[in-house]
């Protein structure tokens, strides 16, 4: 189905969403306006409510009030064609351990009805740098392999949006910087809009336009990575991340 | 001292755990009640019918074969879904644009295929091995048999739906629930061997009709169509019901938020 061309560069419009499990909010209130072609980082201590909203983004989880809007059309109506132009990764879920590496991209590329399925999975094993792995089973693989791998899943598609949760959890620094790195290239280059959830603060300043500070299910502080520590007069996003959460 | 306290220590792991998990205790007590109902009334059956005795082998062995297909069916469903939460790949799954409709469909044909697998090599062994063949109820197993896969793919769905909305706990549903259904499914015996309380309990299943047929074939080589009617209508229901099931319970999912930490 074709979604609507959205008039502003907007991709995502998130509605006065409220999420409630019993008597626990874990979403309050939500309005957001995420755009085309940017980086957003969601900061916030754990239980802020960073997962459940890429949740509600993704559909798979339906908010309690409010509406969800990706590429203009509601996520809860338009999951199917929605989802075919964005990807998630996460340390929290794997592939399946027991299938190569090229024969869980081909399960994924049949998903997202990819073409030429078997010029794009060697295209992106080379980007990634991991052409050795392609035989390999996913359970035999390290962390550091297996993150890799979970990117190519979830480049499978080009996704117009690409949600990740704790990307370089797990990972040594060296792979979480050669990750960072890639990101932020590969969303250059194809024009991706990257929401990134971490606990790591450097990261977040090297990687995104935007940061988000989450508490308590609520939107705190949005803006540049510089102008939230301007706001609170802190030199790096650590600093402002401790002041914000013992306040 | 033979009972040192490293003994004493697993010893009471396992009883804490025993004493801390009603449904431990209950899935304890299920499986021998099962066994001990199911062979009652096949001695029953066997003792006041004696002319089903010529025919023992054949009764039990196409029985078993048959009952066997739709265990594989059924379990085969759960057992794919449940390969999903254990890889922690569920959530992969319901972020990519597949249909709610496309997974049923998917899971129905590989379940069908481990099916086979499993039992087209008793069908070949039994031959050689007892001098019976499955072939020798003639073109109408072939009713019977996607009446059973039917089935089997309802219960299948009905406790992948129990999965989806309660997470790996209903794990235990999943291998239980067939077993529940040989005592009072009459798979090995004919339905008046059950006290009249409890036939009327299996006429709401369709393996009844589908078992009662085949032993028709084998004993008087006669086809009750009715039957097969029966359990064809009981079959749509039942589908329609577990369809309509997995739908319920992947937007209670959705509302609870299971679908993000499953198997968590």
């Amino acid at each position: 189905m074709y979604l609507k061309s959205m008039k502003d560069d907007s991709v995502i419009k998130i509605n006065n969403v409220t999420k409630q499990y019993d008597n626990v909010f874990a979403v309050k209130s939500l309005t957001l306006e995420l755009k085309k072609n940017q980086i957003y980082g969601l900061l916030g201590p754990n239980g802020c409510g960073k997962s459940t909203t890429m949740g509600m983004i993704l559909g798979l989880i339906s908010p309690s009030i409010g509406s969800i809007e990706v590429f203009g059309r509601n996520i809860e109506k338009y999951r199917t064609e929605i989802l075919q132009k964005m990807n998630f990764i996460s340390p929290f879920i794997d592939l399946p351990k027991k299938l190569t590496v090229e024969q869980n991209l081909k399960v994924f590329g049949n998903l997202y009805n990819v073409n030429k399925i078997d010029e794009k999975i060697p295209e992106l094993l080379e980007t990634l740098k991991i052409q050795k792995l392609r035989t390999r089973l996913v359970g035999e693989l390290s962390s550091g392999q297996k993150n890799r791998v979970m990117l190519a899943k979830a480049l499978i598609n080009d996704p117009e949006i690409l949600l990740l949760d704790e990307p370089t959890a797990n990972l040594d620094p060296d792979i979480a910087d050669f990750v960072i790195n890639f990101l932020k290239n590969y969303s250059l280059r194809k024009n991706t809009t990257l929401i990134f959830a971490s606990h790591n603060m450097s990261e977040v300043d090297k990687l995104c336009d935007e940061v988000i500070l989450m508490r308590s299910g609520k939107i705190i502080k949005k803006g540049t990575p510089q102008g939230i520590k301007n706001f609170y007069e802190k030199d790096n996003l650590q600093e402002v991340f401790l002041k914000v959460m013992r306040s | 001292m033979i009972f040192n306290n490293r003994i004493k220590a697993l010893f009471l792991r396992h009883i804490y755990l025993i004493k801390g998990s009603v449904p431990r205790v209950i899935d304890l007590i299920y499986w021998p009640t099962i066994q001990i109902i199911l062979w009652g009334f096949i001695s029953k059956f066997f003792s006041i019918n004696a002319t089903s005795l010529n025919y023992g082998v054949g009764i039990i062995l196409s029985a078993a074969v048959l009952y066997d297909f739709l265990f594989r069916s059924s379990i085969s469903f759960n057992m794919l879904f449940l390969e999903e939460i254990w890889s922690r790949n569920f959530t992969n799954l319901f972020v990519s644009p597949i249909k709610i409709s496309e997974i049923i469909i998917s899971l129905t044909f590989a379940s069908l295929i481990r099916a086979l697998i499993g039992v087209v090599p008793a069908v070949l062994i039994i031959s050689p091995l007892f001098d019976f063949s499955l072939l020798d109820l003639g073109l109408g197993i072939l009713p019977l048999l996607l009446n059973l896969y039917i089935f089997g793919i309802s219960l299948g769905l009905m406790v992948s739906s129990g999965l989806l909305r309660f997470g790996p706990a209903f794990e235990n549903i999943a291998w239980s629930s067939l077993f529940l259904l040989a005592p009072i499914g009459c798979i090995y015996y004919p339905l008046s061997i059950l006290p009249d309380w409890l036939q009327f309990i299996s006429k709401l299943f369709p393996l009844v009709y589908i078992f009662e047929t085949a032993r028709g074939i084998l004993l008087t080589n006669s086809f009750e169509y009715l039957n097969l009617i029966y359990a064809s209508l009981i079959n749509i229901l039942y589908l329609t019901i577990s369809i309509s099931l997995f739908y319920i319970s992947y937007y209670t999912a959705k509302k609870k938020g299971n679908l993000i930490n499953i198997g968590e």
